[in-house]
């Protein structure tokens, strides 16, 4: 039997969706497993790292790495993926542009590690106990790795082809991306493997926004009663659809949830949030500055909002001291 | 992100110019032009004395054809200036005209700033960023707009109605809108022009009674423009007409109505009197007002405050003309081109109340003056003071509410000459000792200072001084009953205390009370003082920054008969010009929708002032109408996913200067 | 922070960098009308112009940030006065955002700054400028590049240390 072209999925800072969305594949997961020999996957398969490292340099076919990178362990672990990899994908929102860990970019790291370990409401520590950094043990001296300052998109650690984006990609995109590769009709080195269009143009609401609307007030999904046939724009719910990349084909207006933006911006854009928020304050309904304050103050949380998914890639990229 | 994506050779042509010494004396040129050289895609880096100059033209296009340039760059002065004119010459060495970038290192660096090192380090900033920004450079087409021969003039005084006749006899269509019931403006209530003391009347109301016959002048007086849309070559006007209560169409002007009037003698200020009179709620402004058509106050008028007047004015009236329910108008104009005269206003006397305005009855404007010295003024041209007596002293105020910190700061330029011409007619009606106190005499204009040598001659004191205060407070015998003006007089340097009976003050020109919203109402702007603002002080004295809007008389700053009535033919001529061309090239600075990229999020149809955006709702998608664009680019801002262009403006263009400013080169970025 | 002392220790050198947008019809005509009148202001803003303020994308701002500007100030025409109808509100409106935003993001407010300035006020140009400079000159360099470089540090760090494990894996 001749060689079936090796894949490796590996997982830095992510939640687990990613690894899901892959066995989300149902049935076309076997047609997967049957074409190619998958050398890399520790939520699945029992390969280590010195695996990777006797494998030949650029011997991987592609390398599908999730994740934000926000650990000396997981720079490291990606940083050999792609010496052993000839196509390296940022799968995910947290690979492609840093996604919720990335939000971790509004704090220091003290800050996030005192907030952990300390402060937050379910954790009892009132010996503000931290872990330890280096433990000696009968097998060796076992380390922690270094946990950065700043939360990273893959690309701002190693050179990345192309990028499934999503929070999770969905299976119709992997299946889409793995077909392309797998017949070698991959684009231009850089794609981001979904519509190059923003998420209205698939939004089964699209019909519903008015062409006049003006903003009075931002309201949180939570607390209202959600239209669930209306634009969820018209209803005052921030909804990140206009500036958010199509391809996940309404998957949270389905279910009656407006978009938080997983897909990123179209390429067109810079900053995700910066755009969004010149849409939504252009349309707001006042011209004296407090009265547009007072509309404005509805969004609680601007970075939060807008930045869902993106800080990390943003044109600030992190909180300044 | 994404890369530059040229695949053309780019060869930028860079010139820097001397501006004589105005840029080259507080900026190392030579060292801008050395740096840039060293920039990537720059092919050719010159400085040269005068870019705007013919062989600075020729040098730029030369260097297209020898060098194969497909970019120039000039670091001159503002794009405001000279950018159509690099762009004709770039255009003339064979490229398309948009290949061209300005780089505005005089207003914004050599005549701004004093230490050379920091304006020639900001030069080259300035320089790289454009350098940078032609890379992303487009050909383009100018837009082409037809202009509607129609014309609009904004106001009926004597500029007004020069304008109009001019265009008028060159076979336009003209609109004349005056806000007040009769054309004539402020030269009406004149009684004689300076320096020829040819009486005002006698020259301006055959130019009245032309723009009324003129079969090309629609005269639409006692209305007020209150909308204007569109743009140059195609402006829709909304003019609102006030109820006369009278039928314009059948009243004569005969004035029937008004002998018969309940009201015997007129209780109201006479506005055309400058208030020195009474007027009936139905009358004439004045006996040669145009139209000839009376009109009913509102406020005065028994029949509108009580419902329960006899009504002998429609009784007089055989021709039916009253009409009591009359109701306000409202008329939609289009017009290619619009002529602003909308004049002054006089200075408001109370502002200064050391000179006793309305707290001596002595005390007059030069405007009371005017018509208390008129032959149809409320004395018949008996100077009757307002104790009755005829006054032997009289003193003239220069500069009330001019050149003066505390007022305004400006000269309004024809008070030296008019208070000339009141103290010879003061003196000529009463023979009366009359005393000018000046702080100089500005007498600049032909046959100007010969009238001021005539004065002179005529025995007129003259006392240069500024005013301090006048006052009824005698101190000395002779002061007893008069009043006296108290001023320095600098020529001899003693305080003098000059008794007098009447006191005239010349009060200056200030911009009218509502200068600022006609200005916003036709999207043009105001200097500083509140006069309108031409395009160039010198060389677009009756253009503004609004294309196809020009201005002329007073609005535009204090200038006297002459001045305006040339002004005047300038504005018209202006018109004239655009309207025989029949069409206007306009910045093809348009936003466009890259339709593949439009998602049909609607963001931008909610934010265009212009209506410019529809939704094809077929492919729904944004749709941009190029005629309605005006290139503000809000739209190409708040599209969330960058699906809009703007011509001119492109992201790409905006960041490459970013990158330049900030010495970054353009594949620094991201 | 290393590089801001790094900046600090070469304070003397260091000059405020201003990016400034300027819409064509108001403020960038008073620009010119200060350089008519020869009002001498600092020179450390440099200007963009846009034809209206409206044309601002909050990106640019950003942007320029990112790339080094120590302050951004943008001018546009007064309320009511927009040469575009109101273009100047929108701006309005996404300044007052993105002035909540700049500031949870650590950017201090006198650095991004949006003024008013009609055609006339040639004068009022060069007092914000002026402004403008001395109190970004107070707060001294924002150096988001130089701030980049040092995040990424923590990166560079680790990968001498692989490169080091290699060569005494090779050896």
């Amino acid at each position: 039997m001749p060689d079936k072209p090796k894949v490796a999925f590996y997982w830095c800072a992510s939640c687990g969706g990613c690894e899901e969305s892959v066995v989300d594949l149902a049935e076309n997961i076997l047609a997967v497993v049957d074409a190619v020999d998958i050398v890399m996957w520790p939520v699945a398969m029992d390969f280590k790292k010195k695996d990777v490292e006797a494998m030949p340099d650029g011997s991987i076919l592609v390398s599908l790495i999730n994740g934000a990178v926000r650990t000396s362990e997981q720079e490291e672990m990606v940083k050999l993926l792609r010496k052993k990899s000839k196509l390296v994908i940022a799968y995910g929102s947290c690979a492609h542009t840093g996604g919720v860990p990335g939000l971790a970019n509004q704090f220091e790291r003290e800050e996030v590690l005192k907030f952990v370990y300390e402060d937050s409401p379910s954790t009892v520590n009132p010996q503000k106990t931290r872990p330890e950094i280096k433990v000696i043990t009968e097998e060796g001296t076992v380390t922690l790795p270094k946990f950065f300052n700043v939360v990273r998109a893959l690309d701002q650690v190693i050179d990345v082809d192309y990028y499934l984006p999503g929070c999770p990609p969905t299976p119709k995109l992997l299946k889409q991306a793995l077909e392309a590769l797998l017949s070698g009709k991959m684009p231009e080195k850089g794609t981001v493997l979904a519509p190059d269009i923003a998420l209205c143009d698939e939004c089964p609401r699209k019909d519903t926004k008015p062409s006049d609307l003006k903003y009075t007030e931002f309201k949180r999904p939570h607390a209202v009663q959600i239209d669930p046939n209306l634009c969820f724009l018209a209803q005052g719910i921030i909804c990140m659809g206009p500036a958010t990349r199509a391809g996940c084909e309404g998957v949270c207006i389905s279910g009656n949830m407006p978009c938080t933006g997983c897909f990123g911006p179209t390429s067109r854009v810079k900053d995700q949030g910066a755009k969004i928020l010149s849409a939504l304050a252009s349309q707001v309904e006042a011209k004296e500055e407090k009265e547009i304050d007072k509309i404005l103050a509805t969004i609680p949380d601007p970075v939060g909002t807008f930045y869902r998914y993106a800080l990390p890639v943003s044109l600030l990229r992190k909180r300044i001291k | 992100m994404h890369g530059n994506g040229h695949k053309e050779d780019i060869r930028i042509g860079f010139y820097v110019c001397h501006c004589g010494h105005n840029i080259a004396g507080s900026l190392d040129v030579k060292s801008v032009a050395e740096y840039v050289k060293t920039l990537p895609g720059v092919a050719v880096s010159r400085d040269y004395k005068y870019m705007c100059s013919d062989p600075g033209q020729e040098l730029v296009q030369k260097d297209i054809r020898q060098n194969k340039l497909n970019r120039i760059v000039v670091a001159s002065c503002s794009p405001l200036l000279h950018e159509h004119t690099f762009r004709i010459a770039v255009e003339k060495g064979g490229l398309n005209p948009f290949y061209f970038q300005m780089v505005n290192i005089r207003e914004n660096v050599s005549w701004v700033h004093t230490d050379k090192k920091a304006a020639t380090e900001k030069a080259k900033d300035l320089a790289r960023a454009a350098v940078q920004r032609v890379f992303s450079h487009k050909p383009l087409e100018p837009k082409h707009v037809k202009i509607n021969p129609d014309v609009l003039v904004v106001g009926g005084g004597i500029s007004g109605i020069h304008a109009a006749l001019t265009l008028a006899n060159a076979g336009k269509k003209v609109y004349l809108v005056e806000k007040s019931p009769t054309i004539g403006g402020h030269m009406a209530m004149f009684d004689k022009t300076f320096p020829t003391l040819d009486c005002a009347a006698c020259i301006l109301t055959p130019k009245m009674s032309q723009v009324k016959n003129h079969s090309n002048i629609t005269l639409w007086s006692y209305s007020e423009v209150t909308k204007v849309d569109g743009y140059v070559g195609n402006y829709k006007i909304t003019v609102k007409r006030k109820p006369r209560y009278i039928n314009e169409e059948l009243c004569v002007g005969c004035m029937d109505c008004i002998e018969k009037c309940v009201y015997k003698e007129g209780k109201t200020p006479d506005e055309f009197n400058a208030g020195l009179s009474k007027r009936k709620p139905i009358y004439i402004p004045f006996p040669q007002a145009t139209p000839q058509v009376v009109l009913i106050d509102r406020e005065a008028c028994i029949e509108f405050k009580s419902g329960h007047c006899k009504k002998t004015c429609v009784e007089a009236c055989d021709r039916n003309a009253i009409d009591f329910k009359q109701q306000e108008e409202t008329k939609e104009i289009e017009a290619g081109t619009i002529i602003l005269a909308t004049g002054f206003k006089t200075f408001d006397a109370d502002k200064v109340p050391y000179y006793g305005y309305g707290k001596y009855q002595n005390v007059y404007t030069s405007l009371e003056v005017e018509r208390l010295v008129n032959a149809s003024g409320p004395t018949s041209g008996e100077v009757i003071l307002r104790n009755g007596k005829t006054p032997k002293m009289i003193g003239i105020i220069h500069c009330v509410g001019s050149r003066d910190k505390r007022t305004n700061r400006w000269c309004s330029r024809t008070c030296c000459m008019y208070s000339l011409k009141l103290a010879h007619l003061l003196k000529e009606h009463t023979d009366a000792e009359v005393y000018n106190f000046y702080i100089d005499m500005r007498t600049p204009g032909k046959a100007y200072e010969e009238f001021y040598d005539k004065l002179l001659e005529e025995n007129v004191h003259f006392i240069r001084g500024r005013v301090a205060e006048v006052t009824d407070c005698a101190v000395r015998p002779e002061e007893e009953g008069k009043l006296i003006i108290r001023a320095e007089d600098t020529m001899i340097g003693i305080v003098r205390r000059v008794p007098v009976d009447m006191v005239v003050l010349a009060v200056g020109m200030e911009p009218k009370e509502d200068a600022q919203d006609v200005r916003r109402m036709f999207n043009i702007s105001c200097s500083t003082e509140g006069f309108f603002l031409e395009r160039h002080p010198k060389l677009a004295p009756v253009d503004t920054f609004t294309d196809g809007i020009y201005i002329a008389g007073a609005c535009q700053g204090p200038k006297d008969i002459p001045d305006s009535v040339a002004q005047a033919g300038a504005a018209a001529a202006q018109a004239l010009s655009l309207i025989d061309r029949g069409e206007i090239e306009l910045e093809p600075n348009t936003a466009f929708v890259v339709q593949e990229e439009c998602s049909g999020c609607r963001t931008c149809l909610t934010i265009c002032p212009y209506n410019a955006i529809s939704r094809d709702e077929e492919k729904q998608k944004a749709f941009i109408n190029e005629a309605l664009c005006k290139g503000c680019g809000t739209c190409v801002a708040a599209c969330p996913s960058g699906a809009i262009k703007q011509n001119l403006f492109e992201d790409e263009m905006i960041y490459s200067e970013i990158n330049g400013l900030l010495k970054l080169t353009s594949t620094e970025c991201c | 922070m290393v590089s801001t002392n790094e900046q600090s220790t070469s304070k003397n050198s260091w000059e405020p960098r201003i990016v400034a947008f300027f819409c064509n019809w108001c403020t960038y005509t008073a620009a010119d009308l200060a350089g008519v009148s020869r009002l001498r202001y600092s020179p450390n803003a440099r200007i963009i112009r846009v034809m209206c303020s409206g044309r601002i994308d909050p990106q640019f701002v950003l942007d320029a940030f990112s790339k080094g500007a120590d302050g951004v100030l943008i001018g546009g025409c007064h309320p009511g006065d927009c040469h575009y109808i109101e273009g100047n509100y929108k701006a309005l409106r996404r300044v007052q955002l993105l002035k909540r935003m700049l500031k949870d993001m650590g950017i201090e407010e006198k650095r991004f700054r949006l003024e008013w300035i009609s055609a006339s006020e040639g004068e009022r140009v060069k007092t914000v400028i002026n402004e403008m400079t001395e109190q970004v000159r107070e707060l001294g360099p924002l150096g988001m590049p130089e701030r980049f470089a040092d995040w990424d540090k923590e990166l560079d760090i680790l990968e001498k240390e692989i490169n080091r494990k290699g060569e005494t894996v090779d050896a």
